[in-house]
């Protein structure tokens, strides 16, 4: 976790052996990674042809097709992401505050222990259990109705909603993983400097605390938002048609459109991209 | 008189016993007085509760006991951030993430100072501590003298009423050290804030400060400026911290007021001054600070500088007709030359070691004994000083 938050600086002797013993990963990131990406690149510029195949000529119309049609996906997608990135914070913030300034080592293992714990069983069971406690006969409806408190079931599933709520579930641990760090690195007499220069616990907060944990709270947006807006195992299961993100889109349209698909990647890959710049940007400059 | 400034009445901390320990006494009803615009230091060696008597000062702390005052209010129940008090916290704090001018301005900024007029304030602040070049930089792009300067701005730029300074210069090397000493002392004039200055350095406190505070255990073992706690020293521990001292021991064999008579063996006996009355036959404890003993010759003549010379036995005699000098034999057991100084090692009666500094005046070779020479020693009974223990 900390890795990612604090660049690791190697000895420069170390750096020219480097290249050499960095050649097999290179090679390995050259065949599966570099070049499929330039393949889809490529096919995303190209024309649809018989089966959804890529053919000749080169065109921009996949792209024009992805911000007229798809736009509303697109949008609902970075909506999804940004809400669940937001949702992830409010939460997650809090809860890796308060588990990393509890003075037993004891219980703030058992805390992060608690926190990795859904880790074990894999993510799409999980993912089918959120089904089952939010559908139109399950867990919470049943015990709404129950209680009388409604006598027609709330549609939870199958909204955007149920999409946030089970990304929520599935990330917030990369979101308090990397606060939970950083707040384990500051020092609180800093604290005690800000209270001595006459602010209190807010302004404290405000313009020390926060500031000086910001990133790990980057580091949990970059490890939540990139995977929340790429999801399609979520919005398939939790949130049908109204939920339909980009990931869903994409996975179709491989299917009966490879050149739109390509061109979807493409614009899933540069939202990714935009997110990343900002994190070099402002989450690396304070490591002190 | 000038008023009180900040007063602490039979205060104790105590922390918390931590499993199958006892709890930890590291305040231990201590009650001071210091006065407005003193510069008044804690001295004592680690461990013995001094930045805790601090941060209860700035309220970091609760006491377990005990009254703290600051103008004459109590303030157990104010949070620090109400304090009018700042502290310079010994590895500074200064904000990493701010710069020196933003850290400055910090302060000002919490009690709601327009932001032209903090800027324009923390850039005198900054003036002050002849730093005002570097306001945009970073603190992690200043050496450890900018670093302390910076936090001896943003500390002083709130105007205190007391200024609260844990072991400021530790981090610095001794010429940086000695040059802010000597910056600090001149500031805290100019500006006539009281200072409390921690340190475990006895010569800082005593080039530094209008009063001293000697601190060991949590207990305050002596208050007083750095003359009567050199010259003075209440108890052993506080003759040993400050400086170099002899003890000596022996059975006082008579008092007369608070000059006491003390035998150190079946022939030898010597003056001391007792600030307590002590009972015959009482073991007493005496300390002689080593610059306040003389040698002499045990036989021959003296030279002086002017050319003239005088026999031992007659200046014996005249050392004799003031009844306060302690007069007696001693061997040399060694001789260390030290430049300005010469160390003696001393067997005197009873058995008992002390050292003797000795300035080197003149030629060397008038004064210098070596080590197995029989001397004369002798001292005013003033300088030796019966201990409390
Ligand atoms: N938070 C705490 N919990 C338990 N014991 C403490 C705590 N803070 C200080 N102590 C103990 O109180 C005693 C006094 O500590 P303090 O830090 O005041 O000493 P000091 O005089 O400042 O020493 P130094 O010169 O090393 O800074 C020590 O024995 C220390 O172990
Ligand atoms: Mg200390």
């Amino acid at each position: 976790m900390t890795s990612s938050v604090q660049p690791v600086t190697k000895p420069t002797r170390e750096k020219s052996r480097g290249i050499f013993t960095a050649l097999p990963a290179a090679i390995w990131l050259a065949i599966f990674f570099v070049l499929p990406l330039l393949i889809v690149f490529i096919m995303s510029f190209m024309s649809t042809g018989r089966g959804g195949r890529a053919v000749m000529p080169l065109t921009i119309e996949n792209y024009v097709d992805v911000f007229d049609r798809f736009i509303s996906v697109v949008q609902r997608s970075l909506w999804i992401g940004l809400l669940t990135t937001l949702v992830c914070l409010l939460v997650g913030y809090p809860l890796a505050f308060f588990i990393s300034t509890r003075k037993s080592a004891g219980m703030r293992n058992l805390s992060l222990f608690l926190i990795i714990l859904p880790f074990w069983t894999n993510f799409l069971v999980r993912t089918y259990a959120l089904q089952t406690i939010l559908g139109n006969d399950g867990t919470i409806n049943g015990f709404l109705q129950s209680i009388g408190l409604i006598s027609e079931p709330i549609a939870f599933l199958n909204t955007p909603e149920a999409v946030i709520i089970g990304l929520v579930y599935g990330f917030l641990p990369f979101m308090v993983l990397p606060i939970y760090a950083s707040v384990e690195r500051f020092d609180f007499r800093y604290v005690e400097a800000a209270h001595d220069l006459g602010a209190n616990d807010l302004w404290a907060f405000i313009r020390i605390v926060f500031p000086m944990t910001l990133p790990g709270v980057i580091a949990g947006f970059i490890l939540v938002f990139i995977p929340a807006i790429g999801t399609f195992v979520t919005s398939d299961l939790l949130g049908g048609t109204r939920g339909l993100m980009i990931g869903n889109l994409i996975q179709q349209q491989f299917r009966n459109n490879q050149p739109l698909g390509s061109a979807l990647s493409i614009v899933l890959m540069g939202m990714v991209m935009i997110a990343l710049l900002i994190y070099i940007r402002y989450g690396d400059q304070e490591n002190s | 008189m000038p008023p009180i400034d900040v007063e602490l009445r039979n205060v104790i901390k105590e922390f918390p016993a931590r499993r199958n320990e006892t709890p930890v006494r590291a305040v231990d009803d201590v009650s001071l007085q210091i006065d407005d615009g003193e510069f008044f230091a804690l001295l004592g060696p680690s461990g013995c509760g001094k930045t805790t008597t601090l941060r209860m000062i700035a309220g970091f702390e609760e006491t377990t006991y005990g009254e703290i005052l600051i103008r004459g209010k109590a303030v157990q129940h104010v949070p620090p951030f109400h304090r009018p008090v700042n502290t310079v916290f010994q590895d500074y704090a200064l904000f990493p993430h701010m710069t020196v001018l933003q850290n400055v301005m910090f302060g000002l900024e919490m009690e709601g100072v327009k932001r032209a007029e903090a800027r324009t304030r923390a850039i005198q602040a900054l003036e002050l501590v002849r730093l005002p070049k570097a306001i945009d930089r970073k603190p992690r792009q200043l050496s450890g003298g900018q670093q302390q300067r910076v936090a001896l701005a943003r500390a002083l730029v709130k105007k205190p009423t007391v200024l609260l300074l844990d072991e400021p210069l530790g981090a610095l090397d001794l010429k940086l050290r000695k040059e802010m000493q000597f910056e600090l002392k001149t500031m805290q004039r100019n500006l006539g804030i009281t200072f409390i200055f921690v340190t475990h350095d006895q010569e800082e406190a005593m080039t530094m400060a209008d009063r001293i505070a000697v601190m060991d255990q949590g207990k305050v073992l002596q208050v007083g400026t750095p003359e009567e706690i050199y010259e003075t020293p209440a108890t052993q521990f506080v003759a040993d911290f400050i400086g170099e001292t002899n003890f000596i021991r022996g059975n006082v064999l008579s008092s007369n007021g608070k000059y006491i008579t003390v035998k150190l063996d079946e022939t030898t006996t010597m003056k001391a001054v007792s600030d307590q009355p002590v009972a015959d036959n009482q073991e007493v404890l005496i300390a002689l600070r080593p610059e306040k003993i003389n040698v002499f010759a045990a036989k021959g003549t003296i030279q002086y500088d002017e050319g003239s010379s005088e026999s031992t036995e007659d200046y014996k005699k005249a050392l004799l007709r003031d009844p306060n000098i302690n007069l007696m034999r001693a061997k040399v057991l060694q001789d260390v030359y030290i430049g300005t100084d010469t160390r003696y090692s001393l067997d005197i009666p009873g058995n008992q070691d002390i050292v003797a500094r000795v300035q080197n005046f003149g030629l060397r070779s008038d004064t210098y004994f070596t080590s197995g020479q029989e001397i004369n020693i002798f001292w005013n009974a003033e300088n030796a000083r019966v201990l409390t223990k």
